[in-house]
This record gives structure tokens, sequence and C-alpha cells, in this order.
């Protein structure tokens, strides 16, 4: 499989690879780890004419926690994300989501800018950025600005991104409370048939706050309120997680596809989201 | 056709200098330019891991990176970990409890499994499960390999033990 010829670059700075954008338009487009990208690529069902490659510009590296604000750059890896005590300490939920994604070699290219810039309703931290109510840093011509995740994604690989800006950076609060992400697959590896991430926080025996998401059950990743509002002021016993599911049924808007009929996925996503509040509520 | 470029990588120690199009694959690199051919071309579709190599430290599979984006790295290909007159460790394990059948798949397991044991010397077999779970093999059944690998694991540590 041989992709379309392209000219590749491999800017140092956020200044130079903006200006290759501007310069070559439609024809041009940044590539993080390329894992999502060189297969389509490779199947020539993406033609790049203009790859810019992120990978020298140490602007969009790093993982920092500053008292409780976490700020992840976009090419930080999937392996980088695992590795890091800081995450660890200052949001589990996704180290936890991370190990659930793809395998070893595939985790060490693929970063998390990528994950959710691409828009793909399969892939697992744009849900999860929800949860967290991460902001997105976009550079562009004219200037920078931020993007809440719970208003980025607009349809299956459209975002508020637009074509000449780059996601530098990953902002959010960090969290202390219970968290889990549940994910069903058919196979190490696999996108998701259905995944819940949840956070909760407990107070005196019952549920402070909440925060649901839910992957690849719809064009984009769904934040559902209702459910999180079901589960409110609840020690999260049968009955609330029952209250949680039906709520979260009628946000979600998953397609038949290779992973099941609508019935299924509906069946399977009660069930992630019913472990993961489960798991979360343990955790709490 | 692009215009070819200058790419140098450093192939299990040795400094590679040669022309590609950008868009060609590393693991054609590493074939059909340099002839190391120990890395295999199995799935190409970043499923099977047959063309893992170690790339900068990290385990890649060689069908999923572009000769451009390899420029300047430091690659270990299943040649530079062993030969045939001085077998790896992991070579040795593989061979004696059978963690081969057909040998396509083997490359790349060891050379994942070198990664996997450099980043966790004593893993349990559920991590040698996890961490392998980039490599496909449609012989064994893995139960040989994750055998060969545990048993490379305790060989390594107690050599290094016996070292120290």
């Amino acid at each position: 499989m041989i992709p379309a010829a392209f000219e590749y670059y491999r800017p140092e700075s956020l200044q130079d690879a903006l200006s290759l954008l501007q310069t070559h338009g439609d024809d041009a487009r940044v590539m993080a780890g390329g894992h999502s990208l060189i297969p389509m690529m490779k199947l020539r069902m993406a033609e790049v004419p203009h790859l810019i490659d992120l990978q020298a510009i140490a602007d969009l590296r790093g993982i920092r926690v500053d008292g409780d604000t976490v700020s992840i750059g976009a090419m930080v890896t999937q392996h980088e994300v695992i590795e890091s005590t800081d995450l660890l300490r200052a949001a589990p939920i996704l180290r936890e989501a991370a190990l659930q994604i793809a395998d070893p070699q595939v985790r060490y290219m693929g970063t998390i800018g990528g994950n959710v810039a691409n828009g793909d309703p399969g892939n697992d931290m744009p849900g999860i950025m929800q949860c967290l109510g991460a902001e997105f840093s976009l550079i562009g011509p004219d200037g920078t600005r931020t993007v809440a995740a719970r208003n980025f994604f607009e349809a299956a690989y459209m975002t508020a991104r637009t074509d000449e800006e780059i996601l530098t950076r990953i902002t959010f609060p960090a969290h202390a409370g219970g968290f889990a992400y549940e994910k069903q697959k058919r196979k190490i590896g696999d996108y998701a048939t259905a995944a819940a991430a949840v956070l909760l926080t407990k107070e005196g025996g019952t549920c402070a706050t909440a925060s649901i998401a839910m992957t690849n059950l719809s064009d984009v990743p769904v934040w559902s309120e209702a459910a999180a509002a079901a589960l409110d002021g609840t020690a999260c016993d049968s009955g609330a997680i029952a209250k949680a599911m039906a709520a979260m049924d009628g946000d979600i808007d998953p397609g038949e596809d290779n992973r099941g009929p609508v019935a299924f996925k509906r069946h399977v996503a009660g069930i992630t989201l019913s472990r993961a509040i489960t798991r979360a509520w343990s955790r709490a | 056709m692009s215009k070819k470029m200058q790419i140098t990588l450093t192939v299990n120690g040795e400094t590679q200098e040669l022309l590609a199009e950008p868009r060609e694959l590393l693991i054609y690199v590493l074939r059909e330019r340099l002839n190391i051919t120990g890395p295999h071309v199995g799935c190409e579709t970043s499923h099977c891991g047959a063309c893992t190599v170690t790339m900068d430290g990290k385990s890649v599979k060689s069908c999923t990176v572009f000769a451009a984006q390899a420029n300047g790295a430091e690659i270990t290909t299943i040649e530079g970990i062993g030969s045939p007159d001085s077998l790896h460790v992991l070579q040795n394990a593989f061979r004696e409890h059978h963690g081969l059948q057909c040998g396509f798949c083997t490359p790349g397991m060891i050379t994942r499994a070198t990664k996997l044991l450099e980043d966790n010397p004593n893993p349990t077999e559920e991590d040698v499960r996890f961490g392998m779970a980039g490599n496909l093999c449609r012989c064994t059944g893995y139960q040989n390999i994750v055998k060969s690998v545990l048993a490379a694991a305790t060989e390594l540590s107690a050599a290094k033990e016996a070292a120290e």
C-alpha cells in the first residue's frame, strides 16, 4: 500500500507550521503520531500533498500539573500519559483510558492531541475530555483561542478547529474523587462498541457531583447531563444506576455497523455505564 | 512522484544515508533499500506487529511510519538484538520453549519483547500478555510465546543479580 506522493515538512516552531498551513491551504495537513492519518493515506482515502509533521515542535510537548490545573501538550503520546505519575495523581481516569487504547506500539506513537482533534467518533479521549470539562487551545493566523471540549465536536471528523488552526494544548481541572473508564470492545486494539467515562465525588455517603460521557454511540461523544443528574444526592445504588442508564439511553444515538445492531449497542452502553458508575463509586 | 530526500538513520548502531521519497514506509526502507529483512511485512495495516522495530526507544510498527518521519532516528531491528552465533536470551528462550512455529511473527515478537523486558524486567504473565498485545501469531496460540518471554525474564534477572 503506497500513499500518493507528498512534500514533507518538519517545522520546529508553531509559527513555521502555521505559515506552511497558510501557504498550502487545503493541500496541507498537520500530522501528530500519524496512526490515524497514515493508514488513511495508505488506502488513498486521504490525500495530503503537503504533510506537516509536528514531531519537532517543543511547545506541543509536556504534561504540566500546576496546583489544580492540568495541561497536556497535544503531542504527548498515550504511552507518556500512561507513564506520568503527575497525571496519575491529578486525573487517573486518563491512565485507565489510555491503557484501553490500541496496543503498546500504537500507544508509543499515538498522541492525545491527535486522538481528540481527528474527531473520530471511535476515539476514546474526546468523551473523557468532555467528562473532565477540558478546554482545547487552538492557535491560528489570528492568534489563540480556547474551545470547550463539550462544544468542540460537531459531527464525525468535523470539529470546531478550522483548517488553518493547530490544537496546541488540553487543559482541565484536576479531579479528586471516584473515576472509571469502562470500554467494551471486540478485541484488543479495537474501537469501542460502547464505552463510558464516569467521574464523581462523594460527600456524607451520597454523590455530590457527577459527570458522565459516552464513546462511539453517536457521531460525536455524548456528555450526558441527564445521566449525571440521576446520580446527584443518591448513594449510587441500583435504583439510581438504572435511572442514569435510562437517562443516558435518551441521549445516545448509535448506528448499526459491524460492531452490532442498534439494540445491542444500547444494551452494551447501559452495561458499560452501570459498571463504570459502580467502579467510580467504589473509588470515591 | 515527489522528489527524494536525504534520509539519515542509525540502524543497529550503523549510520545509513540514503535517498528516499517521503512517502516510503520505514519497513520498506529497511527491507528493500538497506537489505535488513528481519522485520517482516505481515498485515501492513499496523495490526500484526511483524514489522516491529525499536525507534528512539519506542516499539513501533514500521509499516505505519514514513521514511521522512524516521529521518534522524536510531533504530534497532532483530538483526541488532542477536545473531545466529550469539543468540539473545529471548531468542534462545523462544527456541527452548517452542515460542515459534513458522517463525514469521518471531522477529517482531522478540523485538517487542526486548523493549517490554527493558521497561519491566519482572513481568507477570498478565503483563506479558498485555505488553505483547500488539503482536499477532497465527500458529502457536500464544501459550509458548508467553512462556518464552517469562523464561527469558527470569534468566535475564538472574544474570543481572549475579553480576551485581
